[in-house]
């Protein structure tokens, strides 16, 4: 059995917080550029362009990209054939601890959702713990603000009502949207499962690189059907109007049960954080 | 068209400005988020005075990250300003002439402006580093305690700034996508 020690999870934890906070990913980056040269309305094309400009300043102020360094969402996939020497969600909640202290990052945790208080630290972090073959702790740190969390919706469909049904409450949560989640966006779509099944997998669908397709055929051109009806809104980067509404939308599905047809989206923002290592 | 702006701001100075036009704004600004205007609700409620003055302020709706040593700020764009909706229009009829922040706000909002003739700016969302750029001195002037919801007092220079709501009913967040989407 493999070992793998706590102070390097607390290690990694911290230095992917500082990592995710700083640099976006490549894929991330890469869309955001095409979108600009693909960007036919001028005030739109500028703004993109003032973005690609933010990505460099933070880079050379070494500052973190966005203020809303975000609440700290940590998925974790064990290998079931390693061991753990010592506390495991302590080791996680002491990296962002040290991460969100060491980087110069905004702690934007409260203790109590309605007597508030700030933890002081950005902990707990929100961690998806999944125990897979191997012996290897696979940590993938994706910060998320709460400017687009806050425009997220979950609906509970009829089996009835469909793949034209899913596509209504896509569109119908991106208008709302509108201008609050820093557009253009980034989508995470999930489809079937549970009531809170369905939240993660829409979650876990912002972690898939943007230039990276659903596998399944179906759904790979479901997204590019709802992306291409997404960013013909008119929403444009900031909601000043333009095409770029979205930057990328993944989907995830899981099997549901036979009276259901759930649907959630996570809304997120051009800056669509995410760092990942392995132990 | 672009407007160069300094704080703090009378009605006259704010009346040509209209939804899409840039702002460079220059002088003291506040910082406040959700938990300071409530607090700041309750001063009022008491009569007790609120830790900077309203007439002609601007505030920023913002919560920024730690600075660095060395530093004055570190990333700082603006949080969404729907959540602060609830307390905008008392505070705008007390002399608040400007808000920053990025997002829709309600009717209550644009019909304050209106009749204070103040306007309603956006900053860049999600470009922390960008907006930091034009801060030149930061002040935490109230309820530390409220680590990044503190209030505090910062002097920007050339702030990039797009008008959204305007003294004459303007909203860019109506017009801008309605002119894309007629001349695409």
């Amino acid at each position: 059995m493999r070992e793998i020690k706590a102070t390097a999870i607390t290690q990694a934890v911290a230095a992917l917080c500082i990592q995710a906070n700083s640099r976006l990913p490549a894929d991330v980056e890469a869309a955001l550029a095409a979108a600009r040269a693909a960007e036919p309305w001028p005030l739109a094309k500028h703004t993109l362009g003032l973005l690609e400009k933010n990505l460099e300043m933070a880079n050379a102020c070494d500052l973190p990209i966005c203020q809303d360094t975000g609440m700290a969402v940590v998925f974790a996939e064990l290998g079931q054939e390693a061991h753990i020497d010592g506390d495991f969600e302590a080791a996680v909640n002491e990296g962002v601890r040290r991460g969100y202290g060491e980087g110069y990052l905004r702690k934007s945790m409260v203790a109590d959702p309605l007597r508030r208080g700030n933890t002081g630290d950005n902990t707990p972090a929100a961690l998806h713990l999944r125990l897979v073959p191997g012996d290897k702790l696979r940590l993938t740190v994706a910060p998320k603000g709460f400017g687009s969390e806050n425009m997220s919706r979950l609906a509970m469909l009829r089996p009835a009502d469909g793949v034209a049904g899913v596509e209504r409450f896509v569109l119908e949560t991106v208008r709302l949207a509108g201008s609050n989640p820093c557009p253009p966006m980034v989508l995470g779509v999930g489809i079937g499962g549970s009531f809170d099944g369905v939240a993660l997998l829409a979650k876990q669908a912002l972690l898939r690189p943007l230039d990276e397709p659903n596998p399944d055929e179906y759904y790979a051109a479901l997204e590019k059907k709802l992306l291409a009806e997404v960013n013909s809104l008119g929403i444009g980067p900031q909601g000043f109007g333009g095409r770029t509404t979205a930057l990328g939308l993944a989907i995830e599905t899981a099997p549901t049960h036979v009276a259901g047809l759930p649907v959630a989206v996570n809304v997120s923002c051009h800056a669509t954080r995410r760092a990942s290592a392995e132990l | 068209m672009e407007h160069r702006l300094s704080t703090p701001c009378t009605r006259h100075a704010l009346a040509a400005l209209r939804a899409g036009d840039t702002v460079l704004l220059s002088g003291t600004i506040y910082t406040a988020r959700d938990a300071a205007h409530k607090r700041m609700m309750e001063c009022l409620d008491k009569g007790e005075a609120l830790p900077f003055p309203l007439e002609g302020s601007a505030v920023y709706y913002v919560g920024p990250t730690p600075e660095k040593p060395g530093r004055v700020i570190g990333a700082a764009g603006p949080t969404t300003s729907g959540r602060m909706d609830p307390y905008s229009p008392r505070l705008i009829a007390l002399g608040q002439r400007v808000m920053i922040g990025k997002g829709a706000r309600d009717k209550a909002v644009k019909e304050a402006l209106q009749k204070a003739g103040g306007v309603y700016l956006a900053a860049l969302g999600g470009a922390g580093a960008l907006m930091a750029a034009c801060v030149k001195e930061l002040e935490v002037i109230a309820w530390d305690d409220l680590g990044c919801e503190a209030v505090r007092r910062l002097v920007v220079e050339e702030m990039p700034l797009t008008v959204v709501l305007d003294p004459v009913g303007g909203d860019l967040y109506e017009s801008g996508p309605a002119a894309y989407l007629a001349g695409r």
